[in-house]
């Protein structure tokens, strides 16, 4: 086709280095060009920097100094807060992202099951997670308030003392764990689950009930494997997203405690980068903490696409 | 669908598919429902009904939940105390400064990507489908100290300059899948009427990916709105805050004297929250339209 009209055009014939193909091949080029030169900049470049500061001590005043795999070897031997924020942040993310998703899949599939008002609970599960994070940050502030709060007055009413929540670092990871699913559960997951179970044949759920299934049965052996690539990405990403975790206990802490408060107990990966770079102006040490997360980050996604073969279930001829 | 009719009436799965006139299972799923959104919307009243509370009332044990004199003029105070109308003022022209470059930017490199074969583009796209799982606040660092270089700190370049080069992968992706949906003989005839790539983008393509680009603006609202990381990092000054900046200087600044701020704060958080909703009720359908887009890549 485009062949057929070019050799219509005497003028390109005349100079056929400057074909229609190649005409279009640099307009391409030129529309693409704005997001290249703003990968570049922004992203490639400023990535393979901190690359090569890691291997740098460099604190944004004096020129940096080589140091070899000095930085790396204090994370790794002698940073005191490093291996904790490691933990911390991987139990936060495998706890958000399993709950996170059982809730999210629930809450799809009682809104699936087109009761009176589904509608309605849809609205007010997904209007939560529109709320700008540092707003509801500030909502739950209050009504986690460990004396004047509503939570822990109705547990004064039935004798139970409450916790102090956010101040109490038994309980701040719980209370931060309530503000994230009510900021997440009913948002882009629950839209994305409730796209997936609508996609599931009827037919399919009839010729289970047939066979004689009950309703746990239907679910684990048709709703779940129709599932599976849905909840796939959900992972992948929701995994992605919690070990990220640092806008949250940023703002909780801002509080009533230093930032990772209390006592640590919030202190996590992000936290340990940001205080590194923007409280001790270590950038050497900074960068390399955030290619040590970059690498992780790139060997879960790995991880998880090999695993997903064992378990995702795609339609033939998909 | 004689099937149907032999199952038996109260089974579990049957209400998760089925219109049923009554059973006990729906009801309690009713129930179930009207519950949980008590408690999705729980925070929501409680704040307001908080944000209207004088110094005194805040702190009544246990607390009440509708407030005995509602003080409206907290939410004028909140003006007053800290420069909020300031705060305001610089989201909207941050967020509308956002807008227009992601809207011109992605619309540019979307069609490109989606229309033109070229030399590299297959590894260009993969590039940028692989920034998607590439978290930004990753590049929080080495972007600091390219703006500190660049002596871009504490100002709001940081913030609007590179959404107009298209930086959010999503977005660009999201539109070139849209134009792709488009039959290429639309292009076709345009060029043999003598159209160029740009005139074909804006009079045949534009107008057919309307309902995307409501998607894409509303994302871009939506994530410059929000936003509080990044200029919480580059910005100093108060008076360049954006409103989610400017709320935890509020938070954890100027002293009242003594007086508590929860029911002020309270009142700018909720003021915060409105423009999200508001576009959210007013244009959901673009919203969920979006999202499962993102759920659908292949």
């Amino acid at each position: 086709m485009a062949s057929a009209v070019s050799s219509l055009r005497p003028a390109q014939l005349k100079r056929p280095w400057f074909t229609r193909a190649r005409q279009r091949e640099l307009t391409g080029f030129l529309l693409v060009l704005p997001w290249i030169l703003g990968f570049i900049t922004f992203t490639a470049g400023p990535m393979l920097a901190s690359l090569v500061l890691s291997f740098f001590r460099y604190n944004l005043v004096a020129d940096p100094i080589f140091s070899g795999l000095e930085n790396f070897n204090y994370i790794f031997n002698k940073d005191p807060l490093f291996w904790g924020s490691v933990r911390r942040t991987v139990v936060w993310a495998v706890s958000v992202v399993v709950i996170g998703v059982t809730i999210s899949l629930s809450l799809a599939m009682l809104i699936n099951s087109k009761v009176a008002g589904n509608g309605i609970y849809r609205v007010a599960f997904f209007v939560p997670t529109l709320t700008p994070l540092v707003a509801g940050v500030l909502l739950w502030n209050w009504i986690l308030q460990p004396t004047y709060g509503p939570v822990n007055s109705v547990l004064s009413l039935i004798g139970v003392k409450g916790p102090g929540w956010l101040l109490d670092p038994a309980w701040a990871i719980p209370a931060l764990m309530l503000i994230y699913f009510w900021l997440t559960v009913g948002g882009a997951n629950l839209i994305i689950f409730l796209a997936g179970l609508q996609g599931v044949p009827v037919e399919l759920y009839d010729a289970a009930r047939v066979d004689g299934a009950n309703a746990w049965e239907v679910f684990t052996n048709v709703t779940l494997p129709l599932l599976s690539p849905t909840l796939f990405y959900v992972l992948v990403v929701g995994t992605i997203g919690g070990l990220r975790v640092f806008a949250l206990p940023f703002m909780t802490a801002a509080g009533a405690w230093s930032v990772g408060g209390p006592e640590d107990a919030t202190y996590f990966y992000l936290i340990h980068i940001y205080q590194n770079a923007f409280k001790y102006n270590n950038m050497g040490i900074a960068s390399a903490l955030g290619w040590i997360f970059f690498m992780a980050v790139i060997l879960l996604t790995i991880f998880q696409f090999v695993g997903s073969k064992y378990w995702v279930y795609y339609e033939a001829g998909d | 669908m004689t099937v149907k009719s032999v199952l038996p009436a109260n089974e579990s799965i049957n209400i998760l598919q089925y219109k049923k006139p009554f059973s006990i299972n729906r009801l309690i799923l009713v129930v179930l429902g009207i519950v949980l959104s008590i408690i999705f919307m729980f925070p929501f009243v409680w704040s307001i009904s908080s944000s209207l509370k004088g110094p005194t009332e805040i702190f009544i044990i246990p607390p009440r939940l509708f407030p005995l004199e509602p003080r409206w003029y907290n939410y004028e105070r909140i003006f007053t105390i800290v420069p909020l109308t300031k705060f305001f003022q610089n989201t909207m022209i941050i967020t509308a400064i956002t807008i227009v470059g992601i809207l011109m930017s992605s619309t540019l490199v979307a069609y490109g990507f989606a229309r033109f074969n070229f030399r590299g583009r297959n590894v260009l796209f993969i590039l940028l489908v692989g920034t998607l799982i590439l978290p930004p606040d990753l590049t929080l660092v080495p972007r600091f100290i390219l703006y500190n270089q660049l002596k871009w700190i504490d100002t709001w370049l940081p913030l609007t300059v590179p959404e107009f080069f298209a930086v959010n992968a999503f977005l660009v992706f999201l539109l070139r899948q849209f134009i792709m949906s488009i039959p290429l003989d639309l292009d076709e005839a345009a060029e043999i009427d003598g159209a160029g790539p740009l005139r074909i983008l804006w009079d045949v393509i534009l107008p057919l990916i309307k309902p995307a680009l409501a998607t894409v603006a509303i994302f871009a609202f939506l994530g410059a709105w929000n936003s509080f990381i990044d200029p919480m990092i580059f910005l100093r000054t108060t008076e360049k805050f954006p409103i989610s900046v400017g709320l935890r200087f509020f938070q954890t600044g100027p002293d009242m004297g003594g007086e508590p701020r929860e029911p002020l704060l309270l009142a700018a958080s909720l003021l915060m929250s409105l423009p999200p909703i508001l576009v959210y009720l007013f244009a959901q359908r673009y919203y969920v339209q979006g999202i499962v887009m993102s759920g659908l890549k292949r």
